[in-house]
């Protein structure tokens, strides 16, 4: 049994404009220290998707169906306080922008503590040693100045290097980390991917790495998932995936990339944008885009599957 | 801390030299204070003689300078009316508004705080909803309709309550005298201080409702969901400190401004502070209590300022009153 089996999430945002389905039948399973990636364009329903693991999808969005199985327990059916006891204890989460992500008028310590005395019975002492000790895998210098810190008193990366200690706080068994490195800067962005990978190694943490960068997902993650327009519509190993991708979607991403680019070359951009919510076309909701398309592609969606360890939606998969 | 004393200390200088210019300067706007002075039967030879025995023919500055050098010494000049040094008279008048003020205020931090954290926690309970209504209202309604409406019912139907007066006082501390000491003091009390905090405390819960709304759906909140934090430090803590600092910003301003407030105030319930003072003084034209008057809520503006600014610096880290980087 996988350590977190995801099935059928569906979230619905009911906007005044009328009801908008933000993702729909996403199912992936995560095993125990594996992994696993989710790449696709903004806006194609990666964070809805974190964010609906721990139950925090933001109002007045909510979960129309599926089940989360984490240790066997569904998430989905659970009451608030088993809920609150789960997130960041046994499953935590990094954000994207360590500048908006900490607390400006609590210290770094204070933030730190209150995480474990939120789920440990313990004292403000002993809770204190866990912050340093944190703070130390996460390779920041002087850690009991930095206790007594305020985040504007820390540069980017160094925030963010908190906010990872913070989540590795109560040893958690998954790390969901949505974009963790996008609001860095350039030069740091890959030692911050590279703390994150020991780490998950070094503790044994499961890791769900959300990014719309395919390079990321490829040095850190063993599998991926491509999300577009609110659904999977590829997964499998990463290498395989990025060797040979089958939806085309995958493989205008993958050409997208500025390594493959020969410099003087053009970057191979897919053509036009991902539709919002309220205009994803029937058929394939990836037809207006697509250069394989045949005229059943804008009737019928393409379901998700495949054999072995890789699947993809799509009616023409390439690379078979 | 001390470097943004001295800071503030120098601002607070300029704008008490604004202030007393512009004050000083709408003396002459007010009337010939001989007129008063010596009424209107003494002959113009007189007069002139006297006139230029108080200094009134000096040029502008002369005369400012002379009110400047005496105002710094504590002499804001004698008052027409009381035959007494302005700034005694107001002394005199000085706790009775502060009592006011004081129990505006509290009003006001009792009832908004509760009341705009909970309609920004749960904006579509009934409650929120009523209390959102009645803030509009309460905003909208001018303070001495207010205090009119509620002395016809608690004082007038009722006989609950009386409508003017300060009632028994005790005096503390050598010769401070408050109403708030004595129950009859405070139930005298009660109906000025609900009047004038009318208007300021619905601001308030509005206040805080959208600036907590606001922080509510900041990210590091989304983050202490995430963290697993009880809701009750969530809201309490992460997001109500941060509430705090635009609201004290804006409400520092606002509890300034209550003190124009207290002349509508103590003028309908007869409450004998430095507000009723000022508008009798008005009447009178007696002007050196009207830019006595006018100095001595400056300078609460500036003192109110200035504690405010330090509440803000104690709430918000990235400001450092230490002055140093
Ligand atoms: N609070 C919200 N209200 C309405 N729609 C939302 C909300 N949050 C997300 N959505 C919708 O869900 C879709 C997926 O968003 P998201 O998961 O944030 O995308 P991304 O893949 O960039 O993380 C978006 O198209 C957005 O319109
Ligand atoms: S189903 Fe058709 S339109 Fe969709 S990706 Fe495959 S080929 Fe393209
Ligand atoms: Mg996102």
């Amino acid at each position: 049994m996988p350590l977190l089996s995801v099935n059928n999430l569906e979230v619905v945002f009911p906007l005044r404009t009328g009801l908008v389905t933000a993702i729909k039948d996403v199912s992936f399973d995560l095993e125990q220290g594996e992994r696993i990636g989710i790449v696709g364009e903004s806006g194609a329903g990666k964070s809805v998707s974190a964010f609906a693991i721990l139950n925090l999808i933001s109002k007045p969005g909510y979960l129309a169906a599926g089940s989360i199985l984490f240790n066997g327990r569904d998430l989905a059916s659970l009451g608030e306080e088993e809920m609150r006891q789960i997130r960041g204890n046994e499953i935590s989460m990094i954000f994207q922008d360590p500048m908006m992500t900490l607390n400006p008028v609590l210290t770094i310590g204070t933030q730190m503590e209150e995480t474990i005395l939120a789920h440990k019975n313990m004292s403000r002492q002993e809770a204190r040693k866990i912050s340093v000790a944190k703070l130390k895998a996460v390779q920041i210098p002087s850690t009991e100045t930095r206790l007594t810190q305020y985040p504007h008193e820390l540069s980017g990366g160094m925030r963010q290097r908190v906010v990872i200690a913070i989540a590795l706080l109560s040893d958690p068994a998954i790390i969901i980390a949505d974009e963790p490195t996008t609001a860095l800067d350039v030069t740091i962005q890959a030692e911050i991917l590279e703390l994150l990978l020991n780490l998950c190694n070094d503790f044994d943490v499961g890791l769900i790495l959300i990014t719309h960068d395919l390079g990321v997902v490829s040095e850190v993650t063993q599998r991926i998932l491509v999300m577009y327009a609110g659904r999977i519509i590829e997964q499998g190993p990463t290498h395989q995936v990025i060797a040979r991708p089958m939806h085309p979607y995958t493989q205008g991403l993958l050409g997208a990339l500025p390594e493959k680019t020969r410099p003087g070359q053009r970057l191979n951009q897919i053509p036009g944008v991902m539709p919002t919510l309220q205009e994803i076309p029937a058929g394939c909701p990836f037809h207006n885009r697509c250069n394989q398309i045949q005229a059943v592609c804008k009737v019928d969606l393409p379901i998700l599957g495949g054999t072995g360890s890789r699947a993809v939606a799509c009616h023409f998969p390439l690379n078979r | 801390m001390f470097a943004f004393l001295v800071r503030r200390l120098g601002q607070a200088v300029i704008v008490m030299l604004v202030i007393s210019i512009l004050s000083f300067s709408i003396q002459d706007e007010l009337g010939d204070p001989l007129r008063e002075l010596v009424g209107q039967s003494v002959s113009e030879a007189v007069r002139n003689e006297l006139r230029e025995e108080m200094g009134l023919n000096d040029p502008f500055l002369v005369q400012y300078w002379r009110f400047l050098r005496n105002a710094v010494q504590g002499d804001l000049g004698t008052s027409y009316f009381f035959k007494r040094p302005a700034l005694e008279v107001i002394m005199d008048k000085l706790p009775a508004t502060i009592d006011l003020v004081v129990a505006a205020t509290f009003w006001i931090l009792a009832f908004s705080i509760p009341v705009g954290v909970f309609a920004a926690i749960r904006p579509n309970h009934l409650f929120s909803k009523l209390a959102m209504g009645f803030s509009i209202v309460g905003i909208s309604v001018p303070v001495f309709l207010t205090a009119i409406f509620l002395i016809y019912l608690f004082a007038v139907e009722l006989g609950w309550l009386p409508s003017y007066g300060r009632g028994d006082t005790l005096i503390m501390f050598g010769d401070w005298e408050t109403s708030l000491m004595t129950i009859d003091g405070l139930t005298h009390l009660l109906l000025p201080s609900i009047s004038l905090a009318s208007v300021i405390l619905p601001l308030f819960v509005r206040i805080i409702r959208s600036e907590m709304m606001e922080v509510l759906e900041s990210e590091y909140v989304k983050f202490a969901w995430a963290k697993g934090l009880k809701k009750r430090r969530i809201w309490m803590l992460h997001a109500f400190k941060n509430t705090l600092l635009p609201v004290i910003t804006v409400g520092g301003v606002q509890l300034g401004i209550m003190v124009s407030y207290t002349i509508l105030t103590e003028t309908v319930f007869q409450w004998p502070g430095m507000g009723f003072m000022f508008l009798e003084a008005i009447n009178r034209v007696d002007t050196p209590l009207i830019v006595a008057y006018l100095i001595v809520v400056g300078l609460i503006f500036v003192i109110t300022n200035t504690v405010v600014d330090i509440i803000y610096g104690l709430v918000n880290p990235t400001v450092k009153l230490t002055g140093q980087q």
